[in-house]
Order: C-alpha cells, then sequence, then structure tokens
C-alpha cells in the first residue's frame, strides 16, 4: 500500500494550461490575501468574531460570501461553456472534451450546491431569527458546523481544479457512466465526497431552523403571525429534512460501488441504474424547491414592503407554500419520462407536475395584487422582485409544457430543458438572493448598497438572460441537445453564437455587481442606515439597529398580531415619541466556539484522503474529527452574560436614533 | 420604538387579515406552542434530535427502497434465505431488545439521579449493544465465505448496505454510550447532561425499531420468498 | 416582452429554419409538435394577461403616479382568491387531459397504424457510436439508417455501455438506451431525406460525435440499399463487434453484409458483456486529450 494512496505528481494539471494558470493565480490571489489578513493583525479579530462565531448573522453573512464567490466561480464555467461552443461549429474550439465535461459538470455541481444553496441559507440564517423576534437559532454551534462542512464541500470541488480532476458526468452522475468501469479516476470521488461532506451540513441546518421556527418564536407570534419569509423558510427546512438523506443514501450506493466493488447500479451484477435515476431525482426535484421557496418569502418581504400595503392574501400564500411543498415529493418521474415507464406512469406525474404549477401560480397572483393600490418605491430590491415575477411566469409555463410526456419526449435533455431550469433558477433563486442582499444589507452593515450601480446591474442582468437563454429556447426546439463539446449543424449556429453575446451582458451584471459592492464600501458614510429601518419596513428585522447587537432585541418583543414592528411604528408615529424604556435584564448569549472550523478542517482531510486511497488518512481524519466533538461536549461553561448595562447603553442608543428620527419626521409633517 | 408594546392597541380591527383573532391562530399559551414564546431548551433539544431521527428513518428507507428492488437480482448467485442463521438472528435480536430495555431502565435511574445504577445499566446497555455486534460480524463473516459477499450480486450488495448501516449506527450508539458514562461519572446529572442523555435514549430506542423492520422486511419476508 | 420573443422565435422556428421539431417530417414528431403546441397555446391565455397585468400594475401603482389610488387595506378579498386558485386549476384540468391521452397515444412503445408491415431494426448504443442491425435482412450499419418512406420502423434499442438516448428530431419521440434492457420505439418518415439522429444523454467525452442520420428513401431505394449492403461489407461476428465495441470517435457510417445469429440478443442478455474496464481508454489527470471530430 502506497504511502499516499492514488495521489502522485501527475495529479497536477501540468499539461493543461487553463486550470494550470487558473489554479495558480487563485492560489496566489488566496495567499496574497492571508498574507494581508495576517501583517495587518487582522486574524485575531477574524478568528475572534468571524471564524469561531455561533452568531447567526455572522453565519449568515459569510455562507453568502461563500455564495458569491462560488457563483463567480460557476459563471466563469458558464463563460467558458458558451465560448467553447461558440467557436466549435465544425471545429474542435479550445476545450478538449475531457475538460469541457469538468467544466459543465462543475458548473452546475457548484452552482446549485455552492453558489444557490448557500446564498438561501445564508439569507434565512440571517433574517430568519431577527423576524421571529429572537436571539439565535436553535443550535448555534451546530449552526457554524454547518457552515464550516458547507465551506469545505466548497473547498473540495476547487481543490479538484488543480489536484486531479472533476466529475465528467454532468451534475449529476447519472450509473453506469459514473461507475468505476468507465470513469476509473478521481473525479467522481471528489464529487462524491464533497456533496457528502456539505450534505450533513445542510441537513443540520434544515433540522436547526425547523425547531427554531417551530420552537423559538417571539410571545405572541402565534403561527400565522409569521413573516411569510419565516413560513417558506420553514416549508424549505422541512423539505431539506426530508430529502437530503436520500441524496446521502444515494451518494454512498454510488461510494459504495466505487470503491468496494458493489453492485447497486453497475451494469452486472444485478446491478440497476433507473434505481439510482429515481432516488437522485427523488431527491433531486424536492432540491429545487428548497432553493426556489426562500426566494418566494424574500419578495413577499420586498414587495410588501416597497408597496407599502401588507402581503395580500396572506393565509392563501401559507397554504400555497405548504401545497408546494407537499406535492413536491410526487413529481419526480417528469425528470426521465424518456426512460420509458409507460404511458400510465408517464401521465399520473405530468399531471402531479402541472398541479403543482396551481400553488406557484396562487402565489404570483398574490404578489400581483399586492401591488395593487400600493405606492411602489422602486428600489434595487424591487426591481428584482418585478423582473422576477415576469421572468418567472415565463420559466413555469415551459416548465409546465415539458411536464406534458410527449413534449417532453422531443424537448428532453435539449438546450430548451437547459433554459427552462435556468429560466426558473436565476429568475426566481438567483433574482431573490440580489434582492435579499440588496434588502438585508444595511441592516447586515449599517449602510445601504449604491442604487446607481444596482439598478445597472439588474438592467443589466434581466437583458442578459433574455439575450443568453432565448436563443437556447430555440436551439433546443430545432433539435440540439445539451453537453455537447462541438457541432456540426448549421440551423444552431445563430443561436449558440447570440447565447454568446448574452454571456457577455451577463458578464457586465456581474462587473456592475462589483463595483456596486466596491463603491458602497468607499462611500459608506453618505450611505450609512441611521434609524435601522432604511425602507420603512413592516417586520421585526427593522425593529433593531443596524447592525443588531448579538443579542438582538433588548427585550424580547411582545406579538400582538401580523407585521408587529408596523404596528408598533404607527403607533409611535401618531404618538410622537417611542413607548416607555423597558426593563433592561443581563441577557445570556451562547459562547463563539472553534468547534464548526476545526471539524471541517479534519473533515476536508478526511474527505481528501476518501478521494486519493490514502486509508491511513481517512482514520486519522475521522478519528481527529470524532475528538474534537468530544472535546467541545465537554465544555462547561456554554454561554456568556451580556451585563445589563452594556445591553442598556446599547438599546438606549437605538432609541436615540429613532427618537430622532421621530422628531425629525414629526417637524417635516408639521 | 420599544419593543415592549405598553400602548398596542388590541381592538380586533387591529389584524389586517380580519379573519378572527385567538382561536385557531392563538396555538397555545405555554412556551413552545403557538404565542408562548420560546421552548424551553429541553424541548428544544429533543425536538431537534427528534427531527434528526426522522431523516435518519429516511436514510434507511432508501436503503430499504433499494434492497426491495433488488430483492430478485442475485445474478445467479446465492440467495439471502439460503444462508441466514435464523437462531443468530435471534440472538440479535434479544440482544437489541434486552439492550432497549436496561437503556429504559437507566432512564428511570437518571430520573430518580442514582448515579451507580444509571452507570449499571448503561454498561449493560453497552455490553448488550456490543454482543448484537460481535454476533452480526460473526454473520457477515461466514455468509461472505459461503459466496455471499455484497460483490457477488446486487441483493447482497443491498443487503449488506441496510444491514451494515444498521450495525455502523449501532457502533456509532456505542462509542456515543462510553462518552456518555464518563460525562455522566465526570460531571454528574447537570441539565445539559441531563438532555443528552434523553437524546441518547431516543437514538438508541430508535435503532431497535429499525432493526425491527429489518428483521421483518430483510428477514422474514425474504425467507417466506 | 418575454412573451413576444418566444413567439417570435417559435415562428422563426416553425417558418425559416429547417430542422428541428417544428418541422416534423412523420406522424409521431407531428403529434408531439401539435401537442406541444396545443398546450403552449392554453398556457399563453393565462401567461399573457398575467404577464401584461404585472407589468401593468407594476407601472401604475408606481409612487410617483398621484392618480392611482392608495388602497393599504386592499389585503384580501374571497372573490380574488376563488379565481386565481379555479382559473389555473381549470386550466390544469383540460392539460391533464391533454396529458393523459397524449401520454398513451405517443408513448415510444406504441404501434402506429399503418397498413405497411414495419420494419424491424435493432439499435445499440456503443462508445461513441450507433450500431443498427436489420434482422430480417441480415445486415447491419453503423451510423447510418436507411428507411422507406411510408413505411413503421419498429425500434428495438439496448446500450452496450452507458446509457444514451436515441432521438431523430424530426421524427418524433426520444427513448432510452440500457444495458440489459430492451426499449422499443416507433417511428416513420412521411417524406424522403436526411434527418439529423443524435443521442440526447450525455455519454462520456466522445458524446459530441455520436450522431447518425436517418435516410428516408422511396421503397425502391431502400431494397437497393439492402442488396447492396448484403454483398459488400465486413462481416459482423463476435470478434467484428469485439472490436467495434472499443471506444472509437468520429466513426464513419458503414454497413456489415452479414450479422452473427442473435447478436441483438446476446448482448442484452449480457452473453456478450458491456464494454469493460479493459476497453475503456484511460484518460484522466495527465492524459493525453483525445482527438476531436
Amino acid at each position: 500500500m502506497r504511502l499516499l494512496g492514488k495521489l502522485t505528481w501527475a495529479a497536477i494539471p501540468w499539461n493543461q494550461p487553463i486550470p494550470l494558470i487558473a489554479g495558480a493565480a487563485v492560489i496566489v490571489v488566496i495567499l496574497m490575501v492571508l498574507a494581508w489578513v495576517i501583517v495587518r493583525g487582522h486574524l485575531p479579530y477574524l478568528w475572534r468574531e468571524w471564524i469561531t462565531s455561533v452568531d447567526h448573522k455572522r453565519i449568515g453573512v459569510m455562507y453568502t460570501l461563500l455564495g458569491l464567490a462560488m457563483l463567480l466561480r460557476g459563471f466563469i464555467d458558464a463563460i467558458m461553456m458558451r465560448s467553447q461552443q461558440a467557436l466549435a461549429f465544425r471545429a474542435p474550439g479550445y476545450l478538449p472534451p475531457e475538460h469541457f465535461d469538468q467544466v459543465f459538470s462543475a458548473h452546475g455541481t457548484i452552482m446549485i450546491f455552492f453558489a444557490a444553496m448557500p446564498l438561501m441559507i445564508g439569507l434565512m440564517n440571517f433574517a430568519v431569527p431577527l423576524q421571529l423576534g429572537v436571539r439565535d437559532v436553535a443550535f448555534p454551534t451546530l449552526n457554524s458546523t454547518s457552515f464550516w462542512l458547507t465551506a469545505t464541500g466548497a473547498l473540495l470541488v476547487n481543490i479538484s481544479l488543480v489536484i486531479g480532476e472533476f466529475a465528467r458526468t454532468g451534475w449529476l452522475p447519472y450509473p453506469p457512466l459514473s461507475e468505476t468501469t468507465y470513469l476509473p479516476g478521481v473525479g467522481v470521488d471528489y464529487y462524491i465526497w464533497s456533496l457528502q461532506i456539505s450534505g450533513v451540513g445542510t441537513l443540520l441546518t434544515g433540522i436547526n431552523f425547523v425547531t427554531t421556527i417551530l420552537k423559538i418564536r417571539a410571545p405572541g407570534m402565534s403561527y400565522l403571525r409569521m413573516p411569510m419569509f419565516c413560513w417558506t423558510a420553514l416549508a424549505a427546512n422541512l423539505l431539506i429534512i426530508a430529502a437530503f438523506p436520500v441524496l446521502t443514501a444515494t451518494l454512498a450506493m454510488l461510494a459504495l460501488d466505487r470503491y468496494l466493488g458493489f453492485h447497486f447500479f453497475t451494469n452486472s451484477g444485478g446491478g440497476n441504474m433507473m434505481m439510482f435515476i429515481n432516488l437522485i431525482w427523488a431527491w433531486g426535484h424536492p432540491e429545487v424547491y428548497i432553493l426556489v421557496l426562500p426566494a418566494f418569502g424574500i419578495f413577499s418581504e420586498v414587495i410588501s414592503t416597497f408597496s407599502g400595503k401588507p402581503l395580500f392574501g396572506y393565509r392563501s400564500m401559507v397554504a400555497a407554500t405548504l401545497f408546494i411543498c407537499l406535492v413536491s415529493f410526487m413529481v419526480w418521474l417528469h425528470h426521465f419520462f424518456t426512460m420509458g415507464a409507460g404511458g400510465d406512469v408517464n401521465a399520473v406525474f405530468g399531471i402531479a407536475t402541472s398541479i403543482i404549477a396551481v400553488g406557484t401560480g396562487v402565489k404570483i397572483y398574490n404578489w400581483m395584487f399586492t401591488m395593487y393600490g400600493g405606492r411602489i418605491r422602486y428600489a434595487t430590491p424591487m426591481l428584482w422582485a418585478v423582473g422576477f415575477m415576469v421572468t418567472f411566469i415565463i420559466g413555469g409555463m415551459t416548465g409546465v409544457l415539458l411536464a406534458v410526456p410527449p413534449a417532453d419526449f422531443q424537448l428532453h435533455n435539449s438546450l430548451f430543458l437547459v433554459a427552462h431550469f435556468h429560466n426558473v433558477i436565476i429568475g426566481g433563486v438567483l433574482f431573490g438572493a440580489f434582492a435579499g442582499i440588496t434588502y438585508w444589507f444595511p441592516k447586515a452593515f449599517g449602510f445601504k448598497l449604491h442604487e446607481g450601480w444596482g439598478k445597472a446591474a439588474f438592467w443589466f442582468a434581466i437583458v442578459g438572460f433574455y439575450v443568453t437563454f432565448v436563443p437556447l429556447y430555440v436551439a433546443g426546439i430545432l433539435g440540439m441537445t445539451r453537453r455537447l463539446q462541438h457541432y456540426d449543424v448549421a440551423e444552431w449556429r445563430p443561436w449558440v453564437l447570440a447565447a454568446g453575446v448574452g454571456i457577455i451582458v451577463l458578464f457586465v451584471s456581474m462587473v456592475c455587481q462589483i463595483i456596486q459592492l466596491v463603491v458602497s464600501i468607499r462611500h459608506r458614510d453618505a450611505l450609512r442606515d441611521e434609524t435601522g429601518d432604511p425602507w420603512n419596513g413592516r417586520s421585526l428585522e427593522w425593529a433593531t439597529a443596524s447592525p443588531p447587537p448579538a443579542f438582538n432585541f433588548a427585550v424580547l418583543p411582545n406579538v400582538q398580531g401580523g407585521e408587529p414592528y408596523w404596528h408598533v411604528k404607527q403607533h409611535a408615529v401618531a404618538a410622537g415619541q417611542l413607548a416607555a424604556e423597558p426593563d433592561y435584564q443581563p441577557i445570556e448569549m451562547p459562547r463563539n466556539s472553534p468547534t464548526g472550523f476545526i471539524t471541517a478542517f479534519f473533515t476536508t482531510i478526511t474527505g481528501f484522503s476518501l478521494i486519493w486511497h490514502i486509508w491511513w488518512m481517512v482514520g486519522l481524519g475521522i478519528a481527529a474529527a470524532y475528538g474534537v466533538f468530544v472535546w467541545f461536549a465537554w465544555r462547561d461553561i456554554a454561554e456568556y452574560e451580556i451585563p445589563v448595562e452594556e445591553v442598556a447603553r446599547l438599546d438606549r442608543e437605538r432609541r436615540r436614533a429613532r427618537q430622532e428620527w421621530l422628531d425629525a419626521h414629526a417637524r417635516e409633517i408639521a | 420604538m420599544s419593543t415592549t408594546d405598553a400602548v398596542v392597541d388590541t381592538r380586533r380591527g387591529v389584524d389586517p387579515y380580519k379573519i378572527g383573532r385567538g382561536g385557531y391562530g392563538g396555538g397555545g399559551r405555554a412556551t413552545g406552542h403557538g404565542e408562548g414564546g420560546p421552548a424551553s431548551k429541553s424541548v428544544i433539544v429533543g425536538y431537534g434530535f427528534w427531527l434528526f431521527l426522522l431523516s435518519d428513518i429516511v436514510l434507511f428507507s432508501c436503503l430499504f427502497a433499494a434492497h426491495a428492488v433488488q430483492r430478485n437480482a442475485t445474478a445467479g448467485g446465492p440467495t439471502g434465505p439460503e444462508l441466514f442463521d435464523p437462531s443468530s438472528i435471534a440472538l440479535e435480536t434479544t440482544a437489541l431488545l434486552l439492550s432497549s430495555f436496561t437503556c429504559g431502565m437507566a432512564a428511570v435511574a437518571t430520573g430518580v439521579r442514582n448515579q451507580l445504577w444509571t452507570q449499571i445499566f448503561l454498561l449493560i446497555t453497552g455490553l448488550f449493544g456490543a454482543a448484537f455486534l460481535v454476533l452480526e460480524a460473526r454473520d457477515f463473516t461466514a455468509m461472505i465465505e459461503r459466496g455471499a459477499s455484497p460483490q457477488v450480486s446486487g441483493y447482497w450488495s443491498s443487503f449488506f448496505a441496510v444491514v451494515g448501516c444498521h450495525g455502523l449506527h449501532v457502533t456509532a450508539g456505542l462509542l456515543w454510550l462510553g462518552t456518555m458514562i464518563a460525562q455522566i461519572y465526570v460531571k454528574g446529572f447537570r441539565p445539559n447532561i441531563l438532555r443528552r442523555i434523553l437524546c441518547f435514549n431516543l437514538f438508541w430506542h430508535v435503532l431497535d425499531i429499525i432493526w425491527v423492520a429489518l428483521f421483518t422486511i430483510v428477514y422474514l419476508i425474504g425467507e417466506g420468498r | 416582452m418575454g412573451r413576444w420573443i418566444i413567439i417570435s422565435c417559435v415562428a422563426f422556428a416553425l417558418g425559416g429554419c429547417s430542422g428541428g421539431i417544428f418541422d416534423a417530417r412523420g406522424p409521431v414528431g407531428a403529434a408531439d409538435a401539435k401537442i406541444l403546441l396545443d398546450a403552449v397555446g392554453i398556457m399563453l391565455v393565462i401567461v399573457v394577461p398575467t404577464i401584461v397585468g404585472t407589468i401593468f400594475f407594476a407601472w401604475w401603482f408606481r409612487a410617483s403616479n398621484a392618480r392611482a389610488h392608495y388602497r393599504p387595506d386592499f389585503v384580501y378579498s374571497g372573490r380574488i382568491e376563488i379565481i386565481v386558485w379555479a382559473i389555473p386549476l381549470l386550466v390544469i384540468l383540460f392539460l391533464g387531459g391533454v396529458i393523459w391521452i397524449g401520454s398513451h397515444m405517443l408513448d415510444p412503445f406504441q404501434p402506429i397504424s399503418s397498413p405497411n408491415k414495419p420494419i424491424r431494426v435493432q439499435v445499440v448504443s456503443l462508445d461513441w457510436k450507433w450500431l443498427f442491425i436489420y434482422p430480417d435482412q441480415g445486415i447491419a450499419s453503423v451510423n447510418e439508417i436507411v428507411a422507406p418512406v411510408g413505411t413503421p420502423v419498429h425500434f428495438f434499442l439496448t446500450s452496450a455501455s452507458v446509457m444514451n438516448a436515441f432521438f431523430v428530431p424530426q421524427l418524433g419521440s426520444m427513448i432510452a438506451t440500457m444495458n440489459g434492457m430492451v426499449t422499443q420505439l416507433y417511428l416513420q418518415a412521411d417524406q424522403p431525406g436526411d434527418y439529423l439522429g443524435e443521442s440526447a444523454q450525455f455519454s462520456g467525452d466522445g458524446f459530441a460525435g455520436m450522431h447518425f442520420t436517418l435516410r428516408a428513401v422511396p421503397q425502391a431505394g431502400f431494397v437497393q440499399w439492402i442488396a447492396t449492403a448484403q454483398q459488400t461489407g465486413p462481416e459482423l461476428d463476435k470478434a467484428a463487434y469485439e472490436t467495434l465495441q472499443e471506444q472509437s470517435q468520429g466513426v464513419r457510417p458503414s454497413t456489415y453484409r452479414a450479422v452473427a445469429p442473435n447478436l441483438f440478443d446476446a448482448i442484452v442478455k449480457r452473453q456478450i458483456p458491456p464494454s469493460a474496464a479493459s476497453q475503456v481508454a484511460a484518460t484522466g489527470p495527465g492524459a493525453r486529450p483525445v482527438g476531436g471530430h
């Protein structure tokens, strides 16, 4: 047995310039940033305030940053794919097949697992406890562990760029292609372990949030007084608890096939590839609802706030959300109508899939009627919301189209399908992420994002989206299938080229987003959020200062109805003054802990050594991770106390800012 | 704006949805229910752990489903009923059921804060669990020697996966049990230790339930075919 | 805006460009395309007013519009509730009928009713080419199907390696191919022509080259092609087949003058095993790129 398993110097892509240079550039940048952090003395601060933080607000920010960074990486993969296809008409292009295959596999895997999921989970982390009027989630240290395990998964996928290779199967590793018979390299193993590890993190998040939303709410906040975002977060996290174990089990079975020669999905020995496809999509379909439901919740908040009205039809929104949650488990076969299940089975699943569209349709109408009779202010988040509504309706329509089996028989796996799911994911999840980030950014950091650059980013994004993906709808109708490294059908060419232009427009949008961030930080004093309520908000997070203190609320709010903050605010405005100062008490908060980070560190080692068959290191990693867990479990003091003077000081600052605003507001009206 | 509302309007008209107050929306006044405010820590921990156990049951369901799909995928090799050892399985079942009983007794002893009897019963639980694992390992070895390794066919792959996954959970449970024994000894019956004992109990009993499902579906029904 | 783009592109594809699923040349393709357009039409009835309504409300109720009535209490309306639940539900019911009937009528295994007796073609997807066996004529062809116009072709499909999907866009439905299993498909070309065929399920590094041509010719042309094939080219015996099984890309169409008896059955029953690790080109970190098309 070799000391380093399958790992040799040949694992580094010496003869492939693109990953070599890209990898080297990224390593250099990381080292430079690390050096700057250490030399400037920021490391103790980072360790104390961020890396070991168990505060949901900090964890939410870190998740969002991870998601944005991975969005960038995935987008670069997209640029490579579009440019390769634009060049490869009766020509080889610049990406040989085994490289192109990794690029599209990495694109899908990274975008779904390490961009979209962290963005949604990050926003849920940040906002849900604040909206519920409580101090933190149910299990703060577990929350930190979830984040660091997700980061581990992202790290492993990115390491595959420079050490070894990534999967060459597409973002779902269908067997038998993903078996060692056909892909004996480490690519599929990188995929398996990075998803198994981050999958554990996500499952723990699901448990954390369902417990929080159902068991930890401010006094008086019954279910039907929760903000809509909390309802969609609940539904998404219920889906996580029910669906992610399926992913874990299925990937474990594939791993057993690959590592120990089992016969779950192999071509021989009684393996059944159709079983993989059923299992993976039984997870896969709920997964897309896990992604989009929080986005729906964000839009409910944004549309209601910026229309100056409560959400229309709150109860039917709740019903529609839970309806979507339930039915999302009954439609998975629509991902493989063409596998030959027969008319009865195909029809039943086709009908179930169209039924789910009813729930989404109800939501769209409720948002429309929230706008109706409103006074809509078009700050950046509201632009994303309206853009989402129009775009998602089209994406949903093409989805219901694909739910008709005879139509799907022509369009399955074509670029029409690719355009459909990008339509709903970009229009839904990504626009939702940007809306949520722009909306809650001032709460998190104390200053708003620059409006002008935000609007520019939006317009380039929506135009770029249509210019990229409408041609792909057409190409799919013309018969072009997906994942082609090259093609020679002349009719497809203009559409592929058009899509190549579109990606440039999207690139400009991305640049606008980066500029927006830089400009906003530079001009943060001018963009300062003084009161903590920059948008005239309606839910409890806007009652806190920006950024909120560690404990969120000095005294947990006593909720009397829906939209509690709005009513409290109206009374204060009417009275011209705040309610009496509350009776401050010292507050106990959970202590920070390095458990999450260190566990993730050893998990990274375990994952890497599993991929490269370094068995002794696997044992070491697992033992060390277990050791860290026991060490954490042994601590005697889990909490620290914030003295009452500190609580009072922070809260009085907040009250002072609010009173100033009230006085200025009264002068304005007078 | 203060967050404790001394002057909030509580008339009916305040609720914009106007579909009545109290009743269904008002859930209950106890903590952790409806309007009662945050639940206590032991409720939170227990609830969260139950959710974890439910997710684990989903995991096992997938493995059960795979075994059901591959119940005839013996690829010309040996079948289950040929090689199952019913007496061994009966012993394993007895060991596990008894361990659940002693675990329950340990919970009773914890309830009266008796360190000695808690430790004794936990130890016996561990011994029964270990006996289960030893018997199972012996079974597996015997079956593999007689040509039924997981590499032989899909049937055996799914068999070893589902039964093996259960065995891995029992192993993890024993590691946890050892840690708990140590912690109870060193720290006594503090609130957080009590919460962990509750979680361990839940885990151990659910493992037993999974075993019942397992030996019914895999062994008994398999035997009948 | 989006709606107009889609409709104009659909019109574009329909009218101008050739090829693709709306340029159907056979009954299955035509029926699939018709259902697709019907479903689009049904949904546009809802989608268009919804998009128009959304954009209109978004514009009319902007804060700067003094003429719009501000109605902050408008948060519930029973009438609107009933409508927004009922209309999509009714549309879905209607669509459900289309789905039920269409799924049965156009199931790939469903025969095409025709006075002509179907031609049988056995399909084997390999890495990275297609093998077509004509069991009744005793010949085989790689990457090219020749079929008589107006006669149904009854395909029996399997795979000798990983999963693929057999697809001729202008003739109709696709169906997956899987090792150890047989799927079926009926297609018919009503007009002569060369139709693009492809695999619609990613199958590895040579996937992009995995297309074939379906040539629909008059009956006489078909008979002649069979006769020529029966006299020229090598024999597809077990050895030749195993050579064919080795991974290759960019394979030119060719024919075999004879086929080993029950070759397809042997492949399906795995008496000839699917391609094994030894036949897979070793690619991975450090390997040289395989040649392109």
